[in-house]
């Protein structure tokens, strides 16, 4: 408990005010820019599974690409993204991404196709006793040993999938992201997932597990961020999520939970907004039942309410 | 099981070589038969007005140009089985001999052509595919652009104008000094001979090479596992060399080892223009002196050549591709 609490003051993963603009054309300076995350708050602490949750299109996968800095030339980041109570530098991620951070990809084609499994896995671990730990996680994982010598074609998805999750396992990363790390994947499949990434943050890592799926965010994590239109309008706890939803803070989280088939079926109308379609007030505010002049004005910051953040005025 | 693959790939390679030599020998038979070549006229050259008609006749009766086509086309393909391709009118020795002879000249021109264009096309390509869109890549896709748009032949000239006559840096033909005996020969001399011509049929392949593979890097730089890789820090010449290289290389491969038939072409400008004594020059006065049994003997050889290249370069897929390998292996 005494570990548990002094780590509690520096969380692994701190952002806030965070923004990801696009410019449309690098050489044409005059192109309005594209702004697909802003005001994004998240905090994330050893052995917690946070999941991200967002309709596609909400810029997700972009979060993921802009922790571990991988995206494309042309885009640009602000705000603060700390690691560790630090900033994460472009230096600091070329040590800590592969090493500290790792990602559990989305699709089965990130494996190599010309490198067996084993030699692919074992190419984020250090030092001596590669081969015999890379074997040790396969097992874990429920990986025959010959799998080590398989290429990627020769996988079925299951075993490719569990292959990615062997990755994440065997780096001494404290941070794992794991972006759609379940697509479309059977309920048995899924469980095991589950169980293993469950099993990663009980050995005190922390996840920032990206889905789309709110009924899988909440088989996983302890808390819930709900990503809408490139902003964070809430991170409530896996509690909240009871009910008719009326321990959730924004009217976008209750609408996501009503929309469930077991909680009434309710429909959301309309459509999430566009990057150019973003106006100056709430970005909800034109599907927003409860909106009010305040909404179209302003745009809400981020509030602490009954232990959850949210981003709404009425909450 | 193994063994029973080898097995099934040779007699499928051996069958398609088989039929392959065929249809090339019958094709270029034919077509020779038909040409306006009188071939006792060309046997006894000069000496004609000191040949009687009767004496013709009976030259041509001994040949068994009296025979239908197809007749002869059979005496002919039933002496090449024997391995009797005849005898070479203008060296005055066998076929089999002259093409070993003159391909061995070729082969070091080749060997070396082939080597130069394959290793600086995919250096270019991978340059200009890691660099995409920078003034390197710019600089790599021009030159590549003006190399294949370029004949080689009028390449030749260029270089035979600057760096002979010029800059007097190489001799401006041949394979060896005029009037040095053959066992007097350095090698020193022979590679000097060699640069002008190796270089001028390497500079084909470069472009076709280098645009092939920066475009697959381009491709492979932006699929989900160079991505992934790159989320586990991978960066630089270690991601390219881990990832790239494989992936990359297949297109070079197949592209290069397919390209024996052009390297084989162009050996035959190269070596027309440099008057290097190698198997695309003898083709070449084959063709225009008439000289049927050398001609048909290296259309044969050349197909062989061809027809290699493309073994090996399946045989490499095997290599570098599991998925080829163990496609038929559970």
């Amino acid at each position: 408990m005494n570990l548990i609490s002094s780590t509690r003051n520096t969380p692994l993963l701190e952002v806030k005010n965070f923004s990801l603009t696009f410019h449309s054309d690098r050489k044409d300076r005059q192109e309005p820019l594209t702004q697909v995350i802003r005001q994004f708050d998240i905090t994330i602490r050893e052995g917690e599974i946070m999941a991200v949750v967002g309709a596609s299109g909400s810029g997700k996968s972009l979060l993921a690409d802009a922790i571990l800095g991988i995206l494309p030339e042309n885009a640009t980041c602000k705000g603060m993204l700390h690691y560790k109570g630090e900033p994460l530098t472009e230096k600091r991620r070329k040590h800590l991404c592969g090493d500290q951070i790792m990602l559990i990809p989305q699709s089965l084609n990130a494996l190599d196709p010309l490198m067996k499994t084993g030699k692919q896995v074992q190419t984020v671990m250090k030092g001596k006793g590669k081969k015999d730990g890379q074997r040790a996680v396969f097992r874990k994982v429920g990986l025959p040993d010959h799998v080590s010598n398989q290429y990627p074609f020769e996988l079925s998805g299951g075993m490719a999938r569990r292959v990615l999750i062997a990755t994440a396992m065997v780096s001494n990363a404290h941070f794992i992201i794991a972006d759609e790390a379940t697509p479309g994947i059977d309920p048995h499949a899924l469980g095991e997932m589950v169980t293993f990434i469950k099993h990663l943050a009980m050995e005190g890592k922390g996840v920032m597990f990206i889905t789309h799926d709110i009924e899988t965010a909440l088989q996983v994590a302890d808390k819930v961020a709900v990503f809408y239109a490139g902003e964070t309008v809430e991170i409530a706890n896996v509690e909240d999520f009871s009910g008719t939803g009326e321990t959730l803070r924004h009217p976008y989280t209750k609408a996501l939970w009503n929309s469930l088939p077991q909680n009434g079926f309710v429909p959301l109308e309309g459509h999430q907004p566009l990057a150019d379609e973003k106006g100056k007030g709430c970005a909800f505010q034109p599907r927003c039942q409860r909106a009010t002049d305040i909404c179209l004005q302003k745009q809400p910051e981020s509030r602490i309410v009954k232990a959850g953040m949210v981003r709404c005025f009425h909450a | 099981m193994h063994y029973k693959q080898v097995m099934l790939f040779i007699t499928g390679k051996a069958v398609k070589l088989a039929t392959l030599l065929i249809a090339v020998s019958i094709l270029s038979f034919f077509l020779i038969s038909y040409s306006p070549i009188d071939p006792v006229q060309l046997y006894i050259g000069a000496d004609m007005t000191r040949v009687s008609p009767e004496q013709r006749e009976n030259i041509a009766e001994y040949w068994g140009l009296h025979e239908s086509k197809p007749q002869q086309f059979i005496n002919w393909g039933k002496a090449v089985l024997h391995g009797d391709f005849g005898t070479s009118l203008l060296y005055r020795s066998p076929v089999a001999d002259v093409i070993a002879e003159r391909f061995l000249a070729s082969l070091a021109l080749m060997v070396v052509a082939w080597l130069l264009s394959g290793v600086v096309g995919f250096l270019l390509g991978i340059i200009a595919g890691m660099r995409q869109g920078t003034w390197a890549d710019h600089v790599i896709k021009g030159f590549c652009f003006t190399l294949a748009s370029t004949p080689a032949f009028w390449l030749a000239l260029l270089f035979l104008m600057t760096f002979s006559v010029w800059l007097g840096w190489f001799p401006v033909g041949l394979g060896t000094p005029a009037g040095v005996l053959a066992e007097d020969v350095t090698w020193v001399e022979r590679l000097r001979h060699l640069v002008l011509p190796a270089l001028t049929l390497s500079i084909a392949g470069v472009a076709n090479v280098a645009l092939h593979t920066r475009e697959k890097l381009i491709e492979v730089l932006a699929s989900e596992y160079i991505r992934f890789a790159k989320a586990k820090g991978e960066h630089g010449f270690v991601l390219v060399w881990r990832h790239g290289l494989r992936n990359i290389s297949i297109p070079a491969v197949s592209l290069h080892f397919a390209s024996f038939g052009e390297l084989f072409g162009g050996a035959v400008l190269a070596e027309q223009v440099f008057s290097y004594p190698g198997l695309g020059q003898a083709i070449v006065q084959a063709g225009l002196g008439g000289d049927v049994p050398l001609l048909l003997g290296i259309v044969l050889f050349s197909a062989v050549f061809v027809f290699v290249g493309n073994v090996m370069a399946d045989l490499l897929y095997q290599l570098i591709d599991p998925r080829m390998r163990r496609s038929g292996v559970q």
